[in-house]
């Protein structure tokens, strides 16, 4: 576990925009994280109090199912961020989250991120404007995933095929 | 050229499983063959005495034999998967456009597929990785329902030894499964797509490749660098009966490779 700099910082995606002073200040806040695969960063029904920026490897997000192995319900990869639960008024874990591979990433409190946002509201418009497409964009993947496209068609849209 | 609209004999040679509904068939011709299929092209394929059903071909182009990629739906598609080594098919084609993935030469070759759409892909890759350096990067991004159901998994090991990079995503897995869960296009941020310099090859349930497109434009693609391969109610095959038609085009002739630049109006049109 390390500081961060403002370069590598401003190297990931979610970082892109930001204003020097913003990186600085969101770099601060950064310590480096390295996770071999296997490692499980929290479970389910845990309180959720950080946020990790993926450098490289992967992350499993997984709930448990009684009588059942583990569903994997989303993997995350380099470039995507992984804890928003603490957004909400009840900062808990919704899914577990595993390393399937090995992990790097820069590691957040949540704490010390609603500080920062609320001592800086432009920062805070920044960080919180990129977590929201974040959830968007997981939002719409979970819908479309719901359609179920890759099912075989009903019998009746296939007609004779 | 003309093509005869009399089926062509061919022989199933070898049969393969590839999910619990989905088999390649290996066809040699029993007499005359038809000319050569190009990638992304079809064949009608004729169960006698029940049916005739479009199917793209997913072996490598140029091959004396044909392999075609089918999954059982219906009454046609489900005689042919439980078709025997020997059976005799009939095969009228190839019809349509096809991949021109060689067109790509010295870019990027994209490669995104969703379920069965794999199958009219491969055809394509398997061109690409046997004349490589033509290319820069060539990349398969495969989406499937989950680990079972995903089509040509044993080959993947192999497309990656010829130089492919291969990212393979499904929609649900249990805790064995060591790889991506969700959707296709969340795998073109992680590959890194460079995309003045990328052409790309989609094909899927339309959904998936509407979004794939919206994806890759939102990336700063061009639209006239993404093909989609389209889907319709193929009878013909020589545009002529027009139940393939889609706006002014009539799949069967002028797909079912279309560029974007054509095809996004047209699939943005309800009731087409």
């Amino acid at each position: 576990m390390r500081g961060v700099s403002t370069r590598e910082l401003g190297q990931h995606a979610f970082a892109r925009g930001l204003t020097a002073g913003q990186l600085e200040a969101l770099a601060a806040l950064a310590v480096s994280v390295e996770l071999p695969a296997g490692c499980r960063l929290f479970e389910e029904g845990g309180r959720a109090a950080r946020l990790w920026l993926l450098r490289s490897g992967r992350i499993a997000l997984d709930l448990r199912v009684p009588g059942r192995e583990r569903i994997i319900v989303e993997t995350l990869g380099p470039g995507d961020e992984l804890g928003l639960s603490w957004l909400t008024p009840v900062a808990q874990w919704q899914f577990g989250a595993i390393a399937q591979l090995p992990v790097s990433a820069f590691e957040f409190s949540s704490t010390a991120l609603v500080e920062l946002c609320e001592a800086d509201h432009e920062l805070g418009y920044q960080l919180t404007r990129r977590l929201v497409v974040t959830a968007i964009a997981r939002l719409q993947a979970a819908r479309i995933r719901i359609l179920d496209l890759y099912a075989a068609p009903a019998p009746a849209a296939g007609g004779a095929l | 050229m003309t093509i005869s609209q009399v089926p062509a004999s061919y022989r199933v040679s070898s049969r393969r499983d590839e999910t619990h509904d989905t088999v390649t068939l290996t066809l040699e011709p029993a007499g005359d063959p038809i000319a050569a299929v190009r990638a992304g092209q079809f064949t009608m394929l004729y169960a006698f005495g029940i049916g005739e059903i479009p199917i793209s071909v997913s072996g490598r182009p140029g091959q004396h034999a044909l392999a075609q990629t089918i999954r059982a739906v219906g009454a046609v598609t489900t005689a042919l998967c439980a078709m025997p080594a020997g059976q005799i098919v009939g095969v009228r084609g190839p019809f349509g456009t096809c991949w021109d993935e060689a067109d790509a030469a010295g870019r990027d070759l994209l490669l995104v597929a969703g379920g069965i759409g794999l199958a009219p892909l491969r055809s394509a890759l398997l061109a690409a990785l046997s004349d490589r350096q033509r290319y820069r990067r060539v990349i398969a991004l495969i989406g499937a329902r989950s680990p079972a159901e995903l089509v040509f998994g044993g080959e993947i090991d192999d497309w990656r030894a010829s130089g492919a990079e291969v990212m393979v995503t499904v929609d649900r897995a249990d805790a064995s499964w060591h790889g991506n869960v969700g959707v296709v296009t969340q795998l073109i941020r992680r590959a890194g797509v460079d995309p003045p310099n990328t052409t790309a090859l989609i094909c899927g349930p339309e959904v998936m490749m509407r979004l794939t497109a919206r994806s890759l434009v939102a990336t700063g693609m061009s639209a006239g660098n993404i093909r989609l391969s389209l889907e319709r109610n193929m009878q013909c095959g020589v545009a002529e009966c027009g139940h393939c038609q889609l706006g002014p085009l009539l799949l069967c002739r002028d797909g079912p490779v279309v560029s974007y630049q054509v095809a996004e109006p047209l699939l943005a049109t309800r009731e087409l």
